[in-house]
């Protein structure tokens, strides 16, 4: 009797220390993905394209700086990048709005995938943002349909497409350059619904239970990658990518590199049904067996 | 069902019981105002209204079946905020008497078989998770097969929290489920009704081939709240609402609910009253076709050709359609 209810607390007392573990090391990884001399965008384009042409503008009336994209090489093929810009001096993050898109950045991305598609270039993204800027502007100039468009034009895509998640990835804004053939991820990176401190205001009705919050969302690349989320967690150095850049971008650029030569073998229609396939089979549910 | 009639039971020792509009303040008669589709006789406040009154509403009397609804919520995160994710799943079926957020099935509205998608706001905000995303996903699937159009009536706070990640991706899954519907040139109509905010309407809502509001809905992706905690900046009274929305262009019209079935069912009509052929055949289904083809081609061709040897002639380039051309008809 006194024996099972010592074992009953032990248990309990297990449970709470691995909660515990695991909040702590799921705050980590948020405070690294957001650490502000973690390598960004721009950073990854120098480490790994050659000749990189900076292509600007939506066409339409602006040029956001929250996504920056071109042309380069990379292992020998031309390639169009994409990525989200966040910038690391306090000047190059208000030049950049902390890496949150506007529509025009969405358009942006939109045009330069087609331009991918009408040559035949492979498409690389690099996903790194707290979110879809939330302004009237952005608002009223039509954010949601924008976002919607982009993953839509990611769909449609018949060229290899990588996405590659560098920092934070946050909701529907990281995702609209994210509906990719291979969705890779920085082990220090995150990719949630939601912040941690805005699900903590909804759902705790307090901010400061961020940390809770970030353990129940689950937001890191191992926890991801068993969900199907994510297809690799690519290793960074010891204590993160901003420790040792060089050594990290070697790894981004392995992983990348894998991912495109075996994408390369298929064919452009398969490769456009296999991604529609991925994405659908995305989600948890039961109750299969319950009709015939 | 027993629901309703213990209330009613309750209320009837009493004065009948009133609905107060939360607009103009008028008092009416619930009956009354539920015949009138659950708008406010005063002032046209459009009520939010549940999946089984709006399918009540839209499809022709005794066509709807639900469809998937043995599909179940689990729970894969373990989520446990102030309260375990499946408690909260329980009680929100409890109180709507629907087992998820999205109810669907086949359907015909005004006489047009369709396949009807139809959100609840009173299940958890009408947070899309994977079972919301997968009947959609299936909805779009067999509306694509059957070729029948799919009518979705959105009404939604966005993603639902508590399936963290999975339920960001079925943003990206209901896109690739519109991409098959326009794939095989199937109509897809979608309804914004209050209010329609987040993932959803910046995923498969957005998308359709006709967007419109009911009265007074709110439709945004970041609230107000959001924007006022990031950017600080001055909103606009009348921010995200639908009226707003179609003067900036993002709805195609702003629909009272009165008129909401003839048009939904005007907008099928319309969609599936082409009739012309869709450009995609086949080399060899069509030999007339591409004989007419190859020979402007080779006309065209000639005078390009022409015009090199002559420059000055004739002008290369644009349609070809310079004035005096022998070959082209003036417009």
């Amino acid at each position: 009797m006194n024996l099972s209810e010592e074992a009953e607390r032990l248990q309990g007392l297990l449970k709470s220390r691995r909660h515990e573990r695991r909040r702590h090391d799921t705050w980590l990884t948020v405070q690294i993905a957001r650490n502000k001399d973690r390598p960004r965008t721009r950073e990854y384009i120098e480490q790994l394209i050659e000749g990189f042409e900076e292509l600007k503008g939506d066409r339409l009336r602006a040029d956001d700086r929250a996504v920056i994209g071109g042309l380069g090489w990379f292992d020998g093929r031309a390639v169009v990048v994409v990525g989200h810009q966040k910038g690391r001096t306090l000047g190059e993050q208000t030049e950049h709005s902390f890496g949150m898109a506007r529509p025009e950045g969405y358009r942006k991305a939109q045009r330069l995938f087609a331009l991918a598609e009408r040559h035949r270039l492979a498409v690389l993204t690099f996903v790194d943002t707290p979110g879809a800027y939330p302004g009237v502007d952005a608002e009223e100039g039509g954010q949601a349909r924008a976002i919607a468009e982009t993953m839509l034009a990611m769909a449609r895509l018949s060229v290899p497409v990588v996405a590659t998640l560098i920092g934070e990835g946050g909701s529907g804004g990281a995702l609209a350059l994210a509906v990719a053939d291979r969705v890779l991820m920085q082990e220090n990176a995150t990719y949630s619904v939601i912040s941690p401190e805005g699900c903590a205001a909804i759902l705790w009705r307090d901010a400061e239970f961020a940390p809770q919050a970030a353990e129940a969302l689950r937001p890191t690349a191992s926890q991801l990658l068993p969900l199907g989320v994510i297809d690799r967690v690519i290793e960074e150095p010891r204590g993160g990518a901003h420790v040792n850049p060089e050594a990290a971008a070697r790894r981004v650029h392995d992983a990348i590199a894998e991912a495109l030569t075996e994408l390369e073998q298929l064919r452009p229609r398969e490769r456009r049904m296999a991604r529609r396939e991925r994405f659908r089979q995305l989600g948890v549910w039961g109750g299969e067996g319950l009709l015939p | 069902m027993t629901v309703t009639v213990e209330i009613a039971r309750r209320g009837t020792p009493q004065a009948p019981r009133r609905w107060v509009c939360p607009k103009c303040a008028a008092e009416h008669d619930p009956a009354a105002v539920k015949e009138n589709l659950s708008v406010c006789p005063a002032c046209g406040y459009h009520q939010r209204i549940g999946a089984r009154e709006r399918i009540a509403q839209l499809a022709d009397e005794g066509t709807f079946v639900e469809y998937w609804s043995h599909l179940r919520t689990l729970d894969p995160l373990d989520f446990v905020d102030l309260e375990p994710y499946p408690e909260r799943v329980r009680e929100a079926q409890g109180a709507s008497g629907l087992t998820e957020a999205l109810v669907a099935g086949p359907a015909a509205i005004g006489g047009t078989p369709c396949v009807l998608a139809v959100m609840d706001f009173g299940f958890m905000g009408g947070s899309m998770g994977s079972v919301v995303g997968e009947k959609l996903w299936r909805a779009a699937a067999i509306a694509a097969d059957e070729g029948r159009p799919l009518v979705a009536v959105a009404s939604s706070g966005g993603a639902r929290m508590q399936e963290g990640a999975l339920s960001l991706m079925q943003m990206a899954k209901t896109t690739c489920a519109v991409d098959v519907l326009n794939d095989a040139r199937v109509p897809f109509v979608a309804v914004m009704a209050d209010p329609c905010t987040g993932g959803v309407v910046a995923s498969f809502v957005s998308l359709a081939d006709i967007c419109v509001a009911e009265p007074g809905a709110l439709l945004y992706f970041s609230g107000p709240r959001v924007i006022a905690q990031t950017t600080r900046e001055q909103l606009p009274d009348d921010f995200g609402g639908a009226e707003r929305n179609l003067a900036l262009g993002h709805v195609d019209a702003v629909v009272p609910r009165a008129e909401l079935k003839d048009r939904v069912a005007n907008y099928l009509r319309l969609l599936k009253g082409g009739g012309q052929p869709d450009g995609l055949e086949r080399r060899g289904s069509s030999r007339s076709r591409n004989g007419r083809t190859r020979r402007l081609a080779r006309a065209t061709s000639a005078r390009v050709a022409a015009a090199f040897k002559n420059p000055g002639r004739e002008p290369v380039g644009g349609s070809g359609t310079a004035p005096g051309s022998p070959e082209e008809p003036a417009p």
